[in-house]
């Protein structure tokens, strides 16, 4: 199964969004948070994210939603900090609003959809129309 | 490893924390306010973490400082400058010590990390557009063999020059680059904190009379 990892310059809130996501998915799903700095304090972290990519992956790869600014730059050199070459092609990073995208990507994953399948309906979030 | 390199971060961690609130209130202006609190957290996180450590040469040394930065610093700036001390410690694999052209290939290693990060260039209003002039001008005095002192001087007066052409543009990277036209006039704190950072090497260099 694809994995998720849900990057955010807040713990809280990651744990929110994979909290609600969770409501919707397989409980096999590998969904991890990744919010905040090691002390709960407001930014992303690198590291942390790295950890969460790797705890995701169990061989299918991996999606991270994020929010907004510096949770790119951070998530990207997570990624590039990954020396599996194998592990680091099947991580890929959606351009998905963070809480729609989360959970059409929970449900999406958790029907055994392929990376590339999760990532185009995650995107497909962002043209709902809420109202 | 020589006590040099930890110097300079002792250095750049309180000119850092010293100018905090500048860079907070540059940040303020056109960003989201938070690059001296993000700066001060990384850097006192790199001095409480990595205490002097003789065994390690400067490399090791340099790769535990961007790490560190990576994951304490909390906005763009821990990426990028996490990115500019790791390339640098690929770059200062065989180095003992500090001198002209060994810094030089530190500073161009740093830039390299930056640019790759981030993939702004010089007119972007980043970091980029203090620490590229600083490289082309440090390489420039390397090459009329005039000691470090001097490279070090003329790089600073290159990213001053640098800083002060970021209050000229629009920003067209980071949080700024959403304000648009309201970014003019506004100083980049990130590439004041290049500059700062700069004139913390200079000073250590300077301390230790290996200028001459």
């Amino acid at each position: 199964m694809v994995g998720l990892v849900i990057v955010s310059h807040s713990r809280m809130l990651a744990e929110g969004v994979v909290e609600l996501a969770s409501e919707m998915a397989d409980k096999n799903l590998h969904m991890i948070a990744a919010g905040g700095l090691a002390d709960g304090s407001i930014g992303t972290d690198a590291v942390l994210i790295m950890r969460a990519i790797l705890e995701a992956d169990t061989g299918e790869g991996v999606i991270v939603l994020t929010d907004i600014g510096s949770s790119i730059l951070s998530t990207q050199m997570a990624i590039e900090l990954i020396e599996d070459e194998v592990i680091k092609e099947r991580i890929k990073i959606s351009p998905a609003s963070l809480v729609e995208g989360a959970l059409v990507a929970a449900v999406e994953a958790s029907t055994g959809a392929s990376l590339q399948n999760v990532l185009d309906a995650a995107i497909e979030a962002n043209s709902v129309s809420k109202i | 490893m020589d006590t040099i390199i930890y110097e300079i971060l002792q250095e750049i961690t309180l000119t850092i924390n010293k100018n905090k609130d500048f860079l907070t209130e540059l940040d303020r202006e056109i960003g989201d306010g938070d690059h001296g609190i993000n700066m001060a957290r990384g850097f006192n996180a790199v001095m409480t973490k990595l205490p002097y450590d003789a065994e390690i040469d400067m490399s090791t040394y340099l790769k535990k400082v961007g790490m560190t930065l990576l994951s304490t610093v909390g906005g763009a700036s821990g990426p990028l400058y996490g990115s500019a001390f790791l390339k640098a410690s690929s770059a200062a694999k065989e180095m003992t010590t500090l001198c002209s052209s060994s810094l030089e290939q530190l500073l161009n290693a740093a830039l390299v990390g930056i640019k790759d990060r981030g993939k702004a260039m010089i007119g972007d209003k980043t970091i980029v557009d203090a620490l590229e002039p600083a490289c082309n001008a440090f390489h420039q005095s390397v090459t009329q063999n005039k000691s470090t002192s001097m490279c070090l001087k003329e790089a600073i007066e290159a990213a001053k020059k640098g800083v002060e052409y970021t209050k000229s543009i629009v920003a067209k990277k980071g949080r700024a680059s959403y304000l648009g036209e309201r970014s003019l006039g506004h100083q980049d704190p990130g590439a004041t904190s290049t500059l700062l950072m700069l004139e913390a090497i200079e000073t250590v260099i300077n301390s230790k009379r290996l200028g001459e």
